[in-house]
């Protein structure tokens, strides 16, 4: 691998950052210069969040530009939309199926677009649709979310997964581990 | 040992490894887990002092008294602490003094973009800018051997993209700092005009010599690459233009403050066209250009905003990236808000209902003055609001100011509320002043303050009555309201409003994010009950959402705060999974 460019999209309060954390950890132990940048304070608070992730022999600036992310992970299928032209042509988008309504949509004065990923598959061949809240429910923990996606990144990017899972052990409070450990199996699976 | 970290992290690691033993800080984006992470080290006295100006004051301190200190604000933060700057530079130092200051170019949390090298330049001391988190941690250290040196507080320029993102750390040893003699040194510590005049003299030798440092010392180095084109630059701006530029020749600036005359001279004339990469202002150019040298710089580039790879490459070499849209729709834009269970909501629901003029200030609330609540009129500055409430009133008259609340958070009233309300007891204001108690610093990610009643480490400490200081100071009328009451609540800004002398309000409950705030879970609406009245949706919750023929709750955004359920006329909420 000589570089890897991922942005995880969503809104704040998703738990996006535990996944940028996890995914730094990632980079460092597969010997990789790597840099992770966010935005904390006032762009959190229910606001659209991106995380980016560069890693590769030397990453010099820490954003990822348009077209040239290798892999999205959207929490948030609009953020998907916001987003999407920051995806490379032949990169991976992970959509979790998961929507929640920005306030110009609640307060009536905007529309959530429909059909998204159909619209998003029409530009791009690789779309994998996950439905992480269902899963992370299933595993005992809603907030999972972010760990079930950071299963079905694994895999996409072929990075030995016990490294995933040392790097989640490393991050992840001690009582909530049992639960991620398997959120991580499930979303590894896809 | 290779360690990830943020920049803000590597700046803490670079005070501790140093030897610092004291720091003070006021929370501010993006440089609060500055001083959150030196406060892990149990070897570093660390504070969340009131405001930057108190905490650069102990910093001042401390230095003197021969320890190294640290202090860490956000760029606005340095307006606040700018006096006791500006004649710290006179004083000098004992201990090493190091001045942490976070820029927000592009305003991702802020309320301007002002450029903090034109206070180094101001307050004649050096400014070191690192543009990675290996070199914050670098720089810190280093700034304080230039500090102790060089009789001067050294100051440190991130910004956003430096401070929140994470690179990799070379992870040293602490050399621990044997506490400096101190010595009564009024010539040097006392700045009245007899002694100020000599320190002035020092002062710009100092600068002269600092000025040779500059020229000469690592923190300025030229990388040679191809010499068609030279790139002088610093800070995240120099990690974008190797982006962009890539094997050509660069004068990377780690000091930008004195600047490097003769190291500029030289390297322009090595190569044939030169850009000045930097964000925001045009500083090293305009320096430059007393140099007689000729760059590209912001003729091409703007002053506004946060710069990218991408953005230098389309205003330099005319390149636009190309995308083919996947949608012509227009994609709603999902601004920040509230959270559910935000304690606040309650009071803007009120506001709003009451149609008053709102006078707002630096936190949380501020968002108070977006869609659906917008019952914000003004937001200026950390502590404005109450200045800005009197003044109103104090322009349109007595009936203009039965209309008008002042509105701010616990943390900034105790930051410069304090002051303005003083100033409406003293010159005969008739105010209403709302101080939002939610027991923590909310904006600013949990951080304790005075009146939360513990310190920055969670010791337990006295805790700041609000009701008996604002008793003091002269308002006879404080009211204690909780504004998840909504009834009541709107009851007694009635009340304090029409009342013919200032009051305070406190509006008392915690914020909801903290971990011993319990909710009951979440609601769902009953369709049977429900009319469609769209009453819920005036308290504007992200968790109701409008379905154009119904509302329904998103019962994984729901706290299940119940405040919804205070306007619902009909009982339609009652708990999802029931």
């Amino acid at each position: 691998m000589d570089k890897l460019n991922i942005m995880i999209v969503g809104v704040g309060g998703q738990g996006t950052l535990l996944a940028s954390r996890v995914l730094g950890n990632v980079a460092i132990k597969v010997d990789h210069d790597v840099k992770v940048s966010e935005v904390h304070g006032m762009a959190q608070r229910g606001g659209s969040v991106v995380t980016y992730v560069k890693m590769g022999k030397k990453v010099h600036s820490p954003i990822i530009e348009k077209g040239e992310a290798d892999i999205i992970i959207s929490f948030e299928e609009l953020e998907a939309l916001r987003w999407i032209d920051y995806l490379k042509q032949d990169g991976t988008l992970i959509l979790n199926t998961q929507r929640i309504d920005p306030m110009p949509v609640i307060t009536g004065k905007a529309k959530y677009p429909d059909s998204i990923e159909k619209k998003i598959s029409n530009n791009y061949k690789n779309v994998v649709t996950i439905d992480a809240l269902e899963i992370a429910k299933q595993c005992g923990n809603i907030k999972a979310v972010n760990t079930v996606l950071l299963g079905l990144l694994a895999k996409s990017t072929g990075i030995d997964k016990q490294i995933w899972i040392d790097s989640l052990k490393e991050n992840v409070p001690s009582k909530a581990i049992e639960v991620n450990l398997k959120a991580f199996e499930e979303g590894y699976k896809g | 040992m290779k360690k990830l970290m943020l920049g803000n992290e590597a700046v803490a690691r670079g005070a501790f490894e140093a030897g610092v033993t004291v720091a003070a800080a006021y929370p501010g984006t993006p440089s609060t887990e500055i001083t959150e992470n030196i406060a892990k080290y149990d070897e570093i006295y660390s504070e969340w002092s009131p405001n930057e100006k108190v905490a650069l004051e102990v910093a001042i301190g401390a230095s003197i008294a021969g320890a190294r200190a640290i202090c860490s604000m956000k760029h606005v933060g340095l307006n606040v602490a700018a006096d006791p700057l500006f004649t710290a530079s006179y004083t000098g130092v004992n201990g090493g003094l190091v001045i942490m200051v976070a820029d927000d170019p592009g305003m991702h949390s802020s309320q301007n973009e002002q450029d903090s090298r034109c206070y180094a330049k101001g307050a004649k001391v050096p400014m070191l800018e690192p543009s990675d988190s290996q070199e914050c941690k670098d720089y810190v250290k280093k700034a304080f051997e230039v500090s102790e040196k060089y009789d001067t507080p050294v100051l440190v320029r991130v910004s956003t993209r430096i401070s929140h993102s994470q690179s990799i750390v070379e992870v040293c040893d602490r050399s621990e700092f044997k506490l400096k003699d101190y010595v009564k040194n009024p010539a040097k510590y006392v700045m009245m005009p007899a002694m100020a005049k000599k320190r002035h003299v020092d002062v710009e030798n100092r600068m002269a010599d600092l000025k040779e440092l500059s020229n000469t010392d690592e923190f300025n180095k030229i990388e040679c690459g191809n010499k068609e084109i030279g790139v002088i630059t610093s800070g995240i701006a120099y990690q974008y233009a190797r982006e962009v530029f890539g094997d050509v020749s660069y004068l990377k600036l780690g000091m930008v403050h004195p600047l490097p005359d003769k190291l500029i001279k030289e390297f322009a004339c090595q190569v044939k066209t030169l850009y000045i990469i930097e964000e925001l202002e045009p500083y090293i150019e305009d320096f430059a250009k007393t140099l007689g040298i000729k760059a590209i710089g912001k003729e091409k580039l703007p002053v506004i905003g946060e710069y990218s790879a991408n953005l230098i490459s389309e205003k330099i070499f005319d390149k636009k990236i190309e995308t083919k849209p996947v949608t012509d729709e227009e994609i709603p834009i999902r601004p920040p808000v509230m959270c559910p269970g935000c304690p606040h909501r309650g009071m803007f629901y009120v506001l709003k209902k009451l149609k008053l003029t709102v006078s707002g200030d630096i936190g949380c609330y501020t968002l108070g003055a977006l869609p659906p609540t917008q019952s914000m009129d003004t937001c200026v500055c950390m502590g404005a609001s109450i200045g800005v409430a009197h003044g109103m009133e104090k322009a349109r008259g007595e009936e203009f100011g039965k209309k008008t609340v002042a509105v701010i958070g616990d943390s900034t009233f105790i930051h410069s509320g304090i002051t303005g309300l003083i100033d409406v007891v003293y010159n005969r204001g008739n105010s209403t002043v709302i101080i939002l108690d939610n027991s923590i610093t909310g904006m600013t990610g949990h951080q304790q303050n005075p009146t939360t009643g513990f310190t920055i480490k969670g010791e337990p400490t006295k805790q700041v009555d609000l009701e008996k200081l604002c008793n003091a100071v002269g308002i006879d009328r404080v009211r204690i309201a909780d504004p998840f009451n909504i009834k009541e609540f709107e009851k007694i800004v009635k009340e304090e409003i029409q009342a013919d002398e200032p009051s305070v309000i406190i509006s008392q409950r915690p914020c909801a994010l903290l971990k011993s705030v319990k909710f009951e879970g979440a609601l769902k609406i009953n369709n049977d009950k429900c009319k469609y009245c769209k009453m819920c949706l005036s308290v504007g919750c992200p968790a109701i959402v409008d379905k154009g023929d119904h509302v329904e709750v998103n019962e994984a955004l729901c706290v299940g705060c119940m405040l919804c359920t205070k306007v619902c006329n009909f009982d339609a909420f009652e708990k999802a999974g029931e």
